[in-house]
């Protein structure tokens, strides 16, 4: 049997809600058991070494596992962050203990990043904080990058924001770090550290109820036909490739359900995108600048 | 010595601590003291405090239901359904539902009880009683089984190492039947996910379900194309999760006598099947609605459901109805051990989830329930006093998931495509609206309260706050707490019985911890979970 490279993957959950492990159960191609099992492109596995929803073990036993992965000096492994970082108080979120202590979940990232190849930044808590980081919070709750900015650590930084992502997103950008290496990855991203192969495209601009928009035909209420626009839809400020990719194996998404978009994968996403069922108040939106300009003067009409 | 279980750690050698408890969805920790060979006491703390809801004051009402499905990746589908409830009853639409709006809604929510219940088996418990090594010698002919043995082959075998070792019992054509049903499982999870985004748009956190109804259009092709993938979720629950709950309880049959609990069970009905009463707790619903408490079954009274924080990381003036209920962190609190509150019915613990509803059902008259449950205590051997065990939690779970897929086929059919599926929605300046219905893992409580047309308090009583609560102060435990004393520990450093009666509840602890709230000037106080 010819040698297999193994990529080491730490899954380290913060202020998270399971969502984005549980998206990642739903990839399609390959499946989620393909990419425990087989090899992700050939002569390369995907090596699952710690994640808290999948593995067998559990206490002192895994919590030893990120000290020998965050031990190694080879760099050889990738770090997933999902959730975000409670920086308010070490009694927020804590994982394991040592020296009968418990060990903050912001600790663990800071040391396993500062030795990792890459970071990815899983969801948009990972991302930009998201949910957790929204107004009204009470704990500190910070993105990874946030965390890498504090602690002055320089580690390659991919996000993948979205709430959940959709697998593809993951597994298409791992597949591309496998195939064509981490450095054509991040020299492919945009401005907020995503790949662009995923997040290029606007969704207002690529969405099925375009034609709607361009004629005029509004949805007043949900269930109506025609485009979300004036029920809130997010789509002429959020980048991703939702109306063509579709989500749970193809099946469908937010406006092929018949409700808007509220922007999940972008930095904005809760706060300025609020409320969610409300026309876009280009005021409050920082990525409005992005618009296609003959879209900002139709929605200012 | 703050944020530990600190009694435990000063009897020396007896301990045992697990942090994390890992296949559970969470930051969960146990900490049980052992003495010969017996568990003596238990803390179950959680770990991880997001301060959700206090998010959620001064929002749009209606980014209630969508925000609020963020708490849980899991069962984001029954905390939407809860919020949209609460909202439904707070902007006045409650008897307003229109039929394809309720049917809708009970279509998604019961597309992922399936998802929820088959992960959970699989994908989450399985692994404390197969044993994947088996496949180190496959010869079958199988694709996937092959691909497990040439993983293990390559030799590197995260995450199915390390773990607790001695006590897997089943022989090899067994474990390699009950890995095979492991994949296949991965795969029909995510059919029922596809399935719930044909009406939800997608999953985790659909954006089908409002307030006042559900968003998507009725057709036909979107029925049929259910229909397919329900056929599928529906062979496998027959053909392969159902017989391996027995499998497993044929070589594991001592675990119909482990962790039993406070055996005392709360469930508030889920699945509507009525559109016109506004009361949620009145509604005719398809799985049962009770209290049963020392064999006697009672109706279920909002008034009876408050929360205590005696051991819980809040200040103590947070111990109240959830209506009224106050929640402010004390990190550092002595005697807390947990970011779960204690919720309490009558003053006493109870438990929730797939055990609990079958009990009240079987109690209660239920007659899908009592024809599921006596057919199977009878395939199993057992009488009905065994159904409070670590087994008993895993049989109800998996004949519910029966119950609930046979019902989703006749609901599609009732499905009447063109026609309305919400209802116009107005915010009103003031209103309170309370949504209680069911998640995969038990009663589900959302209380939303509006001002000047935003929200001014929300809060979530869970499943697992109600099962994984710390002690309250008159110093009873929590039901994961009764059920892990006394039980008998074989091997201390591989302590199979501890996980398998955590695992057995199906912890949520993103679900359970609340977030809570300051008492601003401006906003009040309010508790998030």
């Amino acid at each position: 049997m010819s040698e297999v490279i193994e990529i080491p993957v730490v899954w380290l959950p913060g202020g998270a809600c399971t969502g984005c492990v549980v998206s990642l159960l739903n990839s399609f191609s390959p499946s989620a058991g393909s990419l425990v099992l087989r090899e992700l492109t050939p002569g390369k596995h995907m090596s699952l070494r710690f994640c808290m929803t999948a593995m067998a073990g559990q206490g002192r036993q895994v919590v030893d596992i990120l000290h020998d992965e965050s031990a190694k000096d080879s760099g050889g492994y990738v770090l997933v962050m999902e959730g975000t970082l409670q920086l308010g108080d070490d009694m927020f979120a804590t994982l394991g203990e040592q020296d009968g202590r418990e060990v903050p979940i912001h600790e663990h990232a800071a040391e396993l990043a500062r030795n990792a190849m890459a970071v990815v930044s899983m969801g948009t808590c990972a991302s930009f904080g998201g949910i957790p980081a929204a107004d009204g919070n009470l704990t500190g709750a910070a993105s990874m990058e946030q965390l890498l900015q504090r602690e002055k650590i320089d580690v390659p930084l991919v996000n993948i924001p979205g709430c959940p992502p959709h697998p593809d997103w993951l597994v298409g950008t791992l597949m591309a770090v496998s195939l064509y290496g981490l450095e054509a990855v991040a020299g492919d991203l945009d401005e907020l550290k995503r790949p662009k192969m995923f997040y290029g495209k606007n969704v207002h601009e690529t969405c099925p109820r375009r034609a709607d928009f361009d004629a005029g035909r509004f949805a007043k209420k949900f269930g109506d036909v025609g485009c979300l626009y004036e029920l809130g839809c997010k789509g002429p400020v959020t980048f991703a490739d939702c109306p063509t990719r579709m989500w749970n194996t193809g099946t469908s998404w937010c406006v092929g359900a018949g409700s808007p978009c509220h922007g999940c994968v972008e930095p904005d996403f809760p706060d300025r995108l609020s409320p969610l069922y409300e026309k876009i108040d280009e005021q409050r939106m920082d990525r409005f600048r992005l618009l296609d300009p003959h879209v900002q003067s139709a929605s200012k009409a | 010595m703050h944020g530990s279980c600190p009694h435990f750690h000063d009897k020396d050698g007896n301990a045992i601590s697990i942090d994390p408890v890992t296949r559970i969805e969470g930051h969960m920790k146990i900490d049980a003291y052992v003495d010969g060979g017996e568990v003596k006491d238990a803390q179950c703390c959680g770990t991880l405090f997001r301060g959700f809801e206090n998010i959620l004051v001064g929002r749009h009402p209606l980014d209630a239901a969508r925000l609020t499905q963020r708490v849980c990746g899991v069962c984001p589908t029954a905390h939407g359904t809860a919020s949209a409830m609460s909202l439904d009853a707070a902007l006045g639409v409650a008897d307003k539902i229109p039929h394809n709006g309720r049917v809708l809604r009970n279509l998604m929510l019961g597309s992922n009880y399936l998802q929820s219940h088959i992960l959970h088996f699989f994908a989450l418990a399985a692994l404390d009683f197969v044993d994947v090594a088996a496949l180190a010698d496959y010869e079958g002919s199988d694709s996937d089984l092959k691909a497990v043995r040439g993983f293990i082959d390559r030799k590197d075998l995260s995450p199915f190492f390390p773990r607790y070792e001695g006590d897997y019992r089943c022989d090899k054509a067994t474990n390699v039947e009950l890995v095979r049903g492991y994949l296949k499982a991965l795969n029909i999870r995510r059919t029922c996910h596809e399935m719930l985004s044909i009406f939800g748009g997608k999953m985790p956190h659909n954006i089908g379900i409002v307030p006042g109804g559900a968003t998507s259009e009725v057709t036909a092709d979107k029925i049929a194309t259910f229909m397919g993938k329900l056929q599928e979720v529906n062979a496998f629950v027959e053909d392969v999760y159902i017989p391996a709950i027995f499998t497993v309880a044929g070589a594991y049959g001592d675990y119909f006598d482990i962790g039993p609990g406070c055996e005392r069970f709360l469930a508030y009905g889920t699945f509507d099947l009525d559109d016109k009463n506004a009361d949620p707790l009145a509604r005719e619903r398809l799985l049962p609605r009770g209290l049963l408490a020392d064999g006697k079954l009672a109706a279920v009274n909002v008034a009876g459901i408050t929360e205590d924080v005696t051991h819980a990381r809040y200040s103590d003036e947070c111990s109240a109805a959830p209506a009224q209920g106050k929640t402010v962190p004390a990190a550092q609190k002595d005697d807390a051990y947990s970011w779960l509150k204690a919720p309490r019915y009558d003053n006493m613990p109870a438990e929730v989830g797939p055990l609990a509803r079958a009990m009240v059902g079987y109690a209660g008259g239920h007659k899908q329930i009592i024809s599921e449950v006596d057919a199977a205590l009878v395939a199993a051997g057992i009488g009905a006093d065994k159904l409070p065990s670590v087994l008993g939690r895993h049989l109800a779970r998996a004949l519910e998931s029966r119950i609930i897929a046979r019902e989703m086929v006749g609901w599609l059919g009732q499905l009447k495509p063109g026609e309305a599926t919400g209802t116009e929605l107005e915010i009103p300046d003031e209103a309170v609206g309370v949504g209680m219905t069911g998640a995969p893992r038990g009663a589900l409580g959302h209380w939303i309260e509006i001002k000047d047309k935003v929200i001014s308090r929300y809060q979530l009583v869970v499943p697992t706050t109600w099962n994984g609560s710390p002690r309250d102060k008159a110093g009873v435990p929590g039901p994961i707490e009764q059920a892990l004393i006394g039980t008998k520990v074989r091997d201390r450093d591989n302590p199979f019985e501890v996980v398998r009666i955590i695992r057995s509840f199906d912890p949520c602890l993103a679900c359970s911890v609340h977030v809570m709230t300051p008492q601003g000037e401006t906003r009040g106080t309010y508790t998030i979970v």
